[in-house]
């Protein structure tokens, strides 16, 4: 049913036709609409065969789905930022002992300094936990994921992340369609689980792996992630045969055909780059897109296909791994990587700790992409002239301060003085 | 695209209206998306929200830089905040006050829209006697639809029906149809 309504209700409510058992959750900025959403359903009943449970820390969170899926129920939970970084151990035990949690992570900068707003820092921060990651660009895909996140991490036995940007889409209103039960209950089958806890039929989950097998359990779980890049396709056509939309996949191409130019992006600022595409066409640039639904399993021979025969591409990431760059950007050069006249690689950082991302930035980076192209990252709108001016005063000055305070109140005297 | 920015103050309802205003343009088969201007969210600090309504799928996720129309609900802003950033020549301008344009000061800025563009409506008021809390984010709805015909106060009556609950949503179509009235009489006179 079409509906206009935030997207953190809309995901509620297609988790809640995932028919979960168990939801544990612990409320963090700006995932906890979600689970909000989904504690009511659990009280009304909308939700049956449910428990929701109320966990102290995301640690709790987490460590509890670990235990509910282990024990055969269908478990589910979200956070974000440091939410996540906080359950980091769970979020390893998970993948480690293969559960099949699906966890929404709505996604935020890390602190400090401390930041409520978006960008893809926390998925960056475990996206080699052996979770597998997909990135949703509208809400409809973040409440489709959900539904078939769950069908990819119990066909696996293997975790999912549906990370979804934190406010751009948790918070926004726009219309959902929101499927019908009876569509999911014959998309998504019952769990039915690869080990379980049963006291009639007991096993060890969890034994202790000494040099004689760790690798091998980790060669199985990287194993089930290149399974799942078969999988992921197959799940989003067999998705689009019942319910009629492009949902998921590994990735999506937008007017890359016959293009010079491919930007590489994930989650919801693909909706922009795709406006600024065609403002840019129009102009005669022969500019395309990628948009990255998987980022673990990563994509590597599916994004060559469409990456191989330009000249350029550009990187477009809300994250920083600092001291290297962009993680997206060096996980692209590796899909490029022994190839003969690869295109040239270049990484834009935008979009940080929730700075909107324009349509006049795009312009402005994209037509330098084709013009005079960069190596190394280029930074989107860097206000340089705060920049310099920190620099040359921790120079100058020994004991210079803390570097946030010392960057806001320039930006203070800065809006002063364009007063005056 | 039509783009409508809302500024407020927490507390206001400021977020809700631009909510109600995308389910509104929703009701009548258009493509809507609202979202907040994410600040911390404080009793009192200034508060931005957006609605954007197009009649195809809306995938800009940039804020609003050249709004088609501002909903001003607070008019102590001004003094805060620069409000009118980006207001299109051909814009609207709708601000909840008692007072008229020109005891506002804002006689200069009405004068660069296109006449009967700009427009103050006593929203806070109105909310008072029909909701009983000065909460101006419905009447100023009822006043937007009255002033832009870009939806119509059906819709918003509707709106507000599926945001708020019953009682409360009875009083706040009262304002809002209150407010379309004061619209249509300054039209008139």
């Amino acid at each position: 049913m079409l509906k206009q309504v935030e997207g953190s209700r809309a995901m509620a409510q297609a988790i809640g036709l995932c028919r979960p058992e168990v939801i544990c959750a612990y409320p963090i900025t700006p995932q906890t609409h979600i689970v909000e959403g989904l504690g009511e359903m659990v009280r009304t009943g909308e939700i049956t065969h449910c428990e929701f449970i109320n966990v102290e820390s995301e640690f709790a969170a987490l460590s509890v789905a670990i235990g509910a899926s282990a024990a055969g129920a269908r478990a589910y939970t979200a956070t974000a930022s440091q939410g996540l970084l906080f359950m980091a151990e769970a979020v390893y035990n998970a993948s480690g002992l293969g559960l099949p949690i699906v966890m929404t992570l709505g996604n935020r900068a890390i602190g400090a300094p401390i930041n409520i707003w978006n960008d893809h820092s926390d998925a960056m921060a475990v996206c080699d936990s052996g979770w597998m990651q997909l990135f949703a660009e509208t809400n409809q895909e973040a409440a489709d994921l959900h539904i078939q996140a769950f069908r990819l991490a119990e066909e696996l036995s293997m975790p999912v992340m549906v990370c979804v940007d934190g406010f751009i889409l948790t918070h926004a209103v726009e219309r959902v369609d929101i499927p019908e039960q009876a569509e999911v209950d014959a998309y998504l089958p019952p769990y039915e689980p690869v080990q379980v806890l049963d006291p009639q039929d007991p096993v060890s989950i969890g034994a202790m792996v000494g040099p004689e097998a760790f690798t091998e359990v980790r060669y199985l779980q990287h194993y089930k992630q290149t399974l799942a890049l078969r999988l992921i396709p197959e799940f989003a056509a067999e998705f689009k045969a019942r319910f009629g939309r492009d949902s998921g996949g590994l990735l999506r191409s937008y007017r890359a055909e016959d293009a010079e130019l491919i930007v590489v992006a994930m989650g919801s600022v693909n909706g922009t780059i795709k406006d600024t595409i065609d403002e840019m066409r129009a102009d005669g640039v022969p500019i395309g897109l990628v948009t990255l639904v998987s980022f673990r399993p990563f994509p590597t021979a599916a994004l060559r296909e469409q990456l191989v025969r330009v000249r350029n591409v550009v990187v477009i990431e809300k994250s920083l791994a600092v001291g290297m760059g962009g993680p997206l950007a060096n996980n692209v050069d590796l899909a490029l990587r022994n190839i003969a006249g690869a295109p040239q690689v270049h990484s834009v950082i935008a979009g940080l700790g929730g700075r909107p991302i324009t349509r006049a930035a795009l312009h402005r980076v994209l037509r330098r992409a084709l013009e005079e192209p960069w190596e190394g990252s280029h930074f989107l709108d860097l206000n340089d002239t705060i920049i310099a001016k920190e620099l040359h005063y921790v120079r100058k000055v020994r004991r210079s301060g803390p570097t946030a305070e010392n960057l806001l109140r320039r930006l203070g005297q800065a809006a002063k003085q364009s007063v005056v | 695209m039509f783009q409508v920015r809302f500024h407020g103050r927490g507390g206001q309802g400021v977020v809700t209206a631009a909510e109600m205003l995308a389910v509104a343009a929703f009701l009548e088969g258009a493509h809507a998306q609202a979202f907040p201007s994410f600040g911390s969210e404080r009793m009192g600090a200034p508060v931005v929200s957006f609605c954007r309504i197009d009649d195809h799928e809306i995938r800009l996720r940039e804020p609003i830089m050249e709004p088609d129309a501002l909903i001003v609900q607070d008019p102590t802003l001004f003094k805060v905040v620069d409000d009118f950033q980006g207001l299109k020549p051909s814009g609207y301008l709708l601000v909840n006050s008692n007072r008229s344009l020109d005891e506002l000061h804002l006689a200069a800025i009405a004068g660069q829209l296109p006449a009967g563009h700009a427009l103050t409506v006593p929203a806070s008021e109105l909310a008072l006697k029909h909701v009983g809390r000065p909460l101006p984010n419905a009447a100023l709805l009822g006043a937007f639809a009255g002033l832009t015909g870009l939806v119509d106060l059906k819709s918003v009556n509707a709106a507000i029906g599926e945001v708020f609950a019953k009682n409360i949503a009875a009083a706040n179509i009262a304002a809002a149809a209150a407010a379309h009235d004061a619209v249509a009489d300054a039209a008139a006179a």
